[in-house]
Parts: C-alpha cells; sequence; structure tokens
C-alpha cells in the first residue's frame, strides 16, 4: 500500500451522500466503492479507510475487494483511459500490434500513463465487440477495425484537441 | 416511413451514433417520418444498419451506413422511392446470414425498439407472464420447462427444470432470483446483444421463474464493462414497474416481485455462480464448496437460483408455444435452439442462433460464409477458456452437447472463434491459460498455482525453450488441475491445453524440437527475409524500420540484417508486393 502521509488528503465529504444512501444495506460495498471510484477517478488510500471505517467493514476487508476486481484502481489514471481489448477474438485478428504501436506512439505500456497525465493504457478481458476485432474503448467511445495505423491517428486526433483547448 | 438505427453496441462502434445524428438533424424538416433505434440484428460485420419500415412492413435493410448517406436516407424514406439507397441495400448473399437462422432468444433483436416497452407488448410481450400469473401453477410451468428440455445456456448444459424444481422445493419464506449477466468468456458477447435489444423479454422471463420458485426478489448482475446493456435494462424495469408488471401485486395478482442490477467490477470468476453469489453480498468474487447449493443455501444463505440470459430469454417464448414447439427443434440430448457469437478469422461475424444439431461446417461455411481472405480453416474454440479447439478434420460435429463434449470442447455459453493457418495453437492455448492464471481468484491450490506453473511451460515453449517432456507435463498438471480445483473455472482451465495437444501435437513437437513455429506466429522462432525476385526496391520496408535493420537502395531488392532485426513484423505489414515472408 503506498503511503498517503505526503499526499493532499482526499475530500471525504463528497462520499457522505453514497454513504448516506447504501452504508445500511448489506452487500453494497461493491456499489459505494464504484461510486467512489467516479468521484475520485480512482480509490485513495485514505477514501478505503474512510469507507471502511462508515460500513463497519475492516479495512483488510475493503481493500481486499479493491484490488479482487479488475475495475478498482489505486492511483490515479490519465484524462484518457485506453481499453484495450485482449479477447480471442481481438487476439487472433492481432491486438498484440495494436498495442505495440500504441507504446510505440505513448511511451506507456499496460497499467501506466503517459509523463503528462493525458493518456493511460490498460489492457482489459473483452469488451464484447468481437466482430469489430481488434477494438480499444476510450472514455466510453468504442474504436473497431484497428490497424496500427489507425490506433495512432485516432491516439495523435485526441491529443491535438487537448493542445487546441 | 419509419427509420431505425441499429443501436447496439457493435453498432454504435461501427458509427450507428453518428448515422443517428445525422438523420435526426435532417428529419426534423419532414413531418412523414419517423427516427428510433432497435438493437442489433446480429449482422456485425454489416454495421451501421438502418432499417426502414413501411407501417409494420421492413421497406429496406440499408448496411454498412455513413453519415454522408443521410440525405439519401431521408429523401427515400420521404418519397418512397427507393432507388436512391440501392447502393446500400443488403445483398442477398448478406441477407442469408439472417434467413438461415431460427430465432427465438433473439426473435424481437433488431427489430423492435429495446427503449420501448410498448414495442415489446405489441410482439405478444408480457403474455406468457399473464398467463402464467393467472392460469398455472408452479407446478405446471415446471412441466413445460421440463417438456421443453431447456437447459441452462451460460454453458454448463444443466437442465433448468431440475434447477427451478430444487429451489422451490427448497424450505424458507425468503428466495432469490439472480440472472448471471457477468459474460467474461472473451469471444462472447450473446448475453450483452439479448440485454441491450430486448430487456422486457429477460425481465419477463425472469418474472416467471421468480413466480415458479417463490422469490419476491430478483437481481441482474451484469458485467460493467457493458454500460449500454445496465443503460437500457435500468429503462426497461423502470417502465415495467410503471405498468404493474414488477412490484406489489403484479398484473392485478397475489405475486409480488422487486428487481434490480448489480453491476460486476470485473472478475471472470464471478460467472461461476457461488462466486457471484459472493461478489453479490460484496466481498471478493471467490467461490464456495458445493454442496451446499444454491438451490438450498445461496444468496444470504436463502434458497436462491441462477440462470443465464440466453437461458431466461427462451422462456417466455416456450410458455407461450408450449414445450413441445421447443423440444421439436434439436437433436436426442440438446433441444431447441443456441445462440452462438460467430468471430475471428470468419467472413460475416455477428450472432447466430441455429436449432441444435447443426453441424459446425454448415454453421461457419452456409450462415459464416468461410474464412476470411479464403485463407484455410485450422480449427474453431468454443467454449472460450473452459473450452477447446476443434480442427478441421471434426468440421462435421453436430452441435450438441454431447457431441461437442466429446471433442474435448464445450458448447459453452457460445464463444465460436474461427482460426485461420495463421494462428498457432501453443500460442492460442498461451493466450488461454494466461488468462485463467490472471482470472485464478487464488482460493484453492491446483488453479492458483497450477495454471501459473502451465503458463509458464506454454511460455517456454513458445519463445523457443520448450524441452522433451514438455507435453507429459503439460498433461499430467491437466489432469491434476481437472481433479483437484474447487470450481468450474479451475477445472476446466486445462482443456483449451489439452485439445490443443491432443489435435496439433505437432505443432507442440515442432516448436519443441524443431524450433520453429509452423504458423509463423511465435517472434521467438520466426525471421523474416525479402525475396529479392518479388521486391520491387520501394524502400517502404526500410524506411518503417524502427530498427534501422533493413538496407538496399531504390528499385533494387533490399535485405534484412538479421542481427538487428527485431521482429516486429511492420516489413511484413507495410509490404505492398508480399515480399518480405516468414520462416
Amino acid at each position: 500500500m503506498n503511503c498517503c502521509c505526503n499526499k493532499q488528503p482526499s475530500d471525504l465529504s463528497l462520499l457522505s451522500s453514497v454513504l448516506n444512501e447504501y452504508k445500511d444495506t448489506k452487500g453494497s460495498l461493491i456499489t459505494i466503492l464504484q461510486k467512489a471510484q467516479d468521484i475520485y477517478g480512482y480509490l485513495p488510500t485514505d477514501v478505503i479507510y474512510h469507507v471502511a471505517e462508515e460500513t463497519g467493514n475492516t479495512p483488510a476487508k475493503v481493500m481486499g475487494v479493491a484490488t479482487f476486481y479488475t475495475q478498482f484502481r489505486l492511483s490515479p489514471v490519465g484524462k484518457h483511459l485506453i481499453m484495450l481489448c485482449q479477447g480471442t477474438a481481438c487476439h487472433v485478428n492481432g491486438s498484440k500490434r495494436i498495442q505495440a504501436a500504441i507504446t510505440e506512439e505513448l511511451g506507456i505500456t499496460d497499467g501506466e500513463t503517459t509523463e503528462d497525465g493525458l493518456f493511460s493504457l490498460k489492457c482489459v478481458a473483452c469488451l464484447g465487440c468481437c466482430s469489430l476485432s481488434p477494438v480499444m474503448m476510450i472514455n466510453e467511445e468504442t474504436y473497431g477495425s484497428l490497424t496500427p495505423e489507425k490506433a495512432v491517428d485516432i491516439l495523435r486526433e485526441l491529443r491535438a484537441k487537448e493542445e487546441v483547448e | 416511413m419509419r427509420i431505425a438505427v441499429g443501436s447496439g453496441s457493435c453498432g454504435i462502434a461501427a458509427g450507428a451514433g453518428k448515422v443517428y445524428s445525422a438523420l435526426e438533424n435532417l428529419i426534423s424538416d419532414y413531418n412523414n417520418i419517423t427516427l428510433g433505434v432497435t438493437g442489433c440484428i446480429g449482422m456485425c460485420y454489416l454495421e451501421p444498419i438502418v432499417d426502414l419500415y413501411n407501417g409494420e412492413a421492413l421497406a429496406a435493410r440499408l448496411v454498412r451506413v455513413s453519415e454522408k448517406d443521410a440525405e439519401n436516407i431521408v429523401q427515400a424514406a420521404s418519397t418512397g422511392d427507393m432507388s436512391l439507397v440501392e447502393n446500400l441495400m443488403i445483398t442477398e448473399n448478406d441477407n442469408c446470414f439472417l434467413t438461415q437462422q431460427t430465432r427465438i432468444a433473439l426473435r424481437h433483436c433488431g427489430i423492435i425498439d429495446p427503449t420501448r416497452i410498448d414495442d415489446y407488448m405489441k410482439e405478444d410481450g408480457y403474455k406468457a407472464l399473464q398467463k402464467v400469473l393467472t392460469t398455472m401453477t408452479p407446478d405446471d410451468v415446471i412441466q413445460v420447462i421440463k417438456t421443453s428440455g431447456l437447459a441452462g445456456r451460460g454453458g454448463a448444459g444443466f437442465p433448468t427444470w431440475f434447477k427451478w424444481n430444487a429451489a422451490k422445493e427448497s424450505k424458507g419464506e425468503e428466495k432469490y432470483l439472480i440472472c448471471n449477466a457477468d459474460e467474461g468468456d472473451p469471444g462472447a458477447f450473446m448475453d450483452r446483444a439479448v440485454i441491450e435489444s430486448d430487456p422486457h423479454n429477460l425481465i419477463e422471463g425472469m418474472l416467471i421463474g421468480a413466480y415458479t420458485i417463490g422469490a419476491k426478489e430478483a437481481v441482474v448482475y451484469v458485467r460493467a464493462e457493458y454500460p449500454l446493456a445496465i443503460k437500457r435494462l435500468e429503462n426497461a424495469i423502470a417502465q415495467a414497474k410503471e405498468k404493474g408488471l414488477l412490484g406489489k401485486n403484479i398484473l392485478g395478482t397475489d405475486f409480488s416481485c422487486e428487481m434490480r442490477i448489480k453491476a460486476g467490477a470485473g472478475a471472470f470468476v464471478c460467472g461461476e455462480e457461488t462466486a457471484l453469489i459472493e461478489s453479490l453480498e460484496g466481498s471478493r468474487g471467490m467461490p464456495r464448496l458445493k454442496p451446499p447449493f444454491p438451490a438450498q443455501c445461496g444468496y444470504w444463505q436463502k434458497p436462491s437460483n441462477i440462470n443465464n440470459v440466453e437461458t431466461f430469454a427462451n422462456v417466455p417464448w416456450i410458455l407461450l408455444n408450449g414445450g413441445e414447439a421447443f423440444s421439436a427443434m434439436g437433436t436426442e440430448n440438446s433441444k431447441g435452439t443456441k445462440v452462438f457469437a460467430l468471430t475471428g478469422k470468419i467472413k460475416k461475424g455477428g450472432l447466430v442462433e441455429i436449432p441444435m444439431g447443426m453441424t459446425l461446417r454448415e454453421v461457419i461455411y452456409n450462415i459464416g460464409g468461410g474464412i476470411k481472405n479464403d485463407a484455410q480453416f485450422k480449427a474453431v474454440q468454443m467454449g472460450g477458456p473452459s473450452g477447446g479447439c476443434i480442427p478441421k478434420e471434426l468440421l462435421d460435429t453436430v452441435i450438441d452437447y454431447k457431441a461437442l463434449s466429446a471433442t474435448g470442447a464445450i458448447m459453452g455459453s457460445g464463444g465460436m472463434v474461427v482460426m485461420d493457418e495463421s494462428t498457432c495453437m501453443v500460442n492460442m492455448a498461451k493466450f488461454f491459460l494466461d488468462f485463467t492464471a490472471k482470472e485464478s481468484c487464488g482460493k484453492c491450490v491446483p488453479c492458483r498455482i497450477g495454471t501459473k506453473r502451465m503458463l509458464e511451460i506454454l511460455t517456454r515453449i513458445t519463445d523457443g525453450e520448450g524441452k522433451e517432456g514438455d507435453i507429459e507435463l503439460l498433461e499430467e498438471l491437466c489432469e491434476a488441475i481437472k481433479d483437484g480445483a474447487l470450481c468450474g473455472l479451475g477445472q476446466t482451465a486445462p482443456n483449451p491445453v489439452l485439445t490443443t495437444i491432443r489435435y496439433f501435437r505437432n505443432e507442440y513437437e515442432a516448436h519443441i524440437n524443431e524450433k520453429k513455429c509452423p504458423a509463423h506466429e511465435c517472434t521467438n522462432l520466426i525471421t523474416y527475409e525479402i525475396d529479392a525476385d518479388t521486391c520491387r526496391g520501394c524502400t517502404l520496408c526500410a524506411k518503417k524500420c524502427p530498427a534501422n535493420a533493413i538496407t538496399g537502395t531504390l528499385k533494387n531488392p533490399h535485405t534484412i540484417d538479421g542481427d538487428k532485426c527485431i521482429k516486429c513484423g511492420q516489413c511484413h505489414t507495410v509490404c505492398k508486393f508480399g515480399a518480405v515472408r516468414t520462416i
């Protein structure tokens, strides 16, 4: 676990409405963590402790759940989260080459974030768009029938948009 | 005329959202056109798809539509002059993808608007529920389901009536009905399509199940990776509540049932029913020891029944048409239809629902149109990480539970990934083991450590460091894991390895003994070479090579320096003349 003493403490008040709604409903720990991640972008350590205290769980139990499921992140991600599908159909249709192209373009591998905080790359199991394989999803938008060139173009376009803004 | 834009996840990924917006901007000028959405018709390779309806009749199905076509489509819909969109019309060859299917679970997909309950009602929606609640006892329902021969479509193929009966017979007032929509098999998307395209069908099937077992609460556990499915289902649940089809005293009877959605958080093992229950309870999704079975002791230790989405999607049809109508389709041991997600190196990829008993060849060649680029068929992978690869010698295997199990693969939830000769079967086995090793929950040793050791051996083989005896060691590990693992994930994890060894042992041997990858896929075992006769000296490969390993001058054959080459394959990809070969 990362030490959080040098970090800015999270604003725990943002979570109070979620906790009020769910903390007394048994079995809702995953839902609370999902909502917390929506608020903070990831699950900061102090938020995990706070959720544990409020829900009457041990921090170990909450941490155990947070590390079990791939959806939860313990560190912040870039503005654009690239979810690259590694499902069977994508594998057969060349997702490894797409991954190599993204890595070459952005200089990050699976699980990393670019230094400017713009992009994070995450390889995921299957996005369920197998007929359009290989596929990646960025900010809930799915891009299908990728080639290495097409993937790089998409990333450059997103970066160009950022620079304009 | 009515314009319906196919808006499933695949359609949207292919650009259906942009097409819809373009149409929306144009139709405000016309008062004789309405615009709506529909779900996924299953012809994913033709997306985006736009249908034009004249009243209830389909006037034209337009495929591979782009926003640039919006103007012509609106004109055609307004004037009825279909010649304006002739270039977009589906061909007879493509249409037979649909006409060769028999659709029950998918019967409304791509036809009705999934966001409107009235569309579902028009198609006899909720009539089965009404019939059940007003004229049938739970035992009557179980009898019909038993007659139908419906078996669990999630993969295991357990008779549905038996599970329902066990849950019904369990003592206790508090019971739960759960729908497993945690479709985690890479290469499968049947359940997503059903929820996105026909959510009320699922709700109706679940309500009939809840009534039968005596549950007052129903939960749908959906993968978090399916945001659109969750949204459509939320909307459908709200609509059903408003119409008195969910909640207290449904349709004025004594039957009450609430329904809610639980979004998963990304864990393949949660497709296993006891792990799913743990996850529903807010814990790590680790399987429980069985028995006791969920029917006796499940969610919150209460009797619970868990079925897959496709299983429920068949239920309303069976209740309306009778168990015999369903069991009339299929084979001796497998009744009804099954939905498959046909993907990989296939010409026409998409959703296919066929009666059991069709052969793999018929599905792949007649419906799927054969292999992409007319390449040679090598194998079809069925059942995802729990299934196996079926080689071309067994293409005439009929699709039923027994026949598929005999090959070493399984029916599974319906993933059907086609592979051609460019796919290395050892690498394929490694791919699946990499998946199961990562997704193993870690509770039992055979799965946690066994899959890891198998992955190490497979990695070694594909890296060209395989040793004599590796195949036998793999086989031994497979048997140990099959016997010793706690849940279905572990027990079936060796299947991809066992089937590839069984049918493609020569490929394993080539990797180990000759240090060759016959499919030219494993980078450590191939070298790139430029054929001097074919090379035109265009210099493109030399420009693209990230390692500066290619030398040559304009209009003269180029050469690759094997010591510098990092085997990235860029030269192979960019060469327009096919001069770069792998050996």
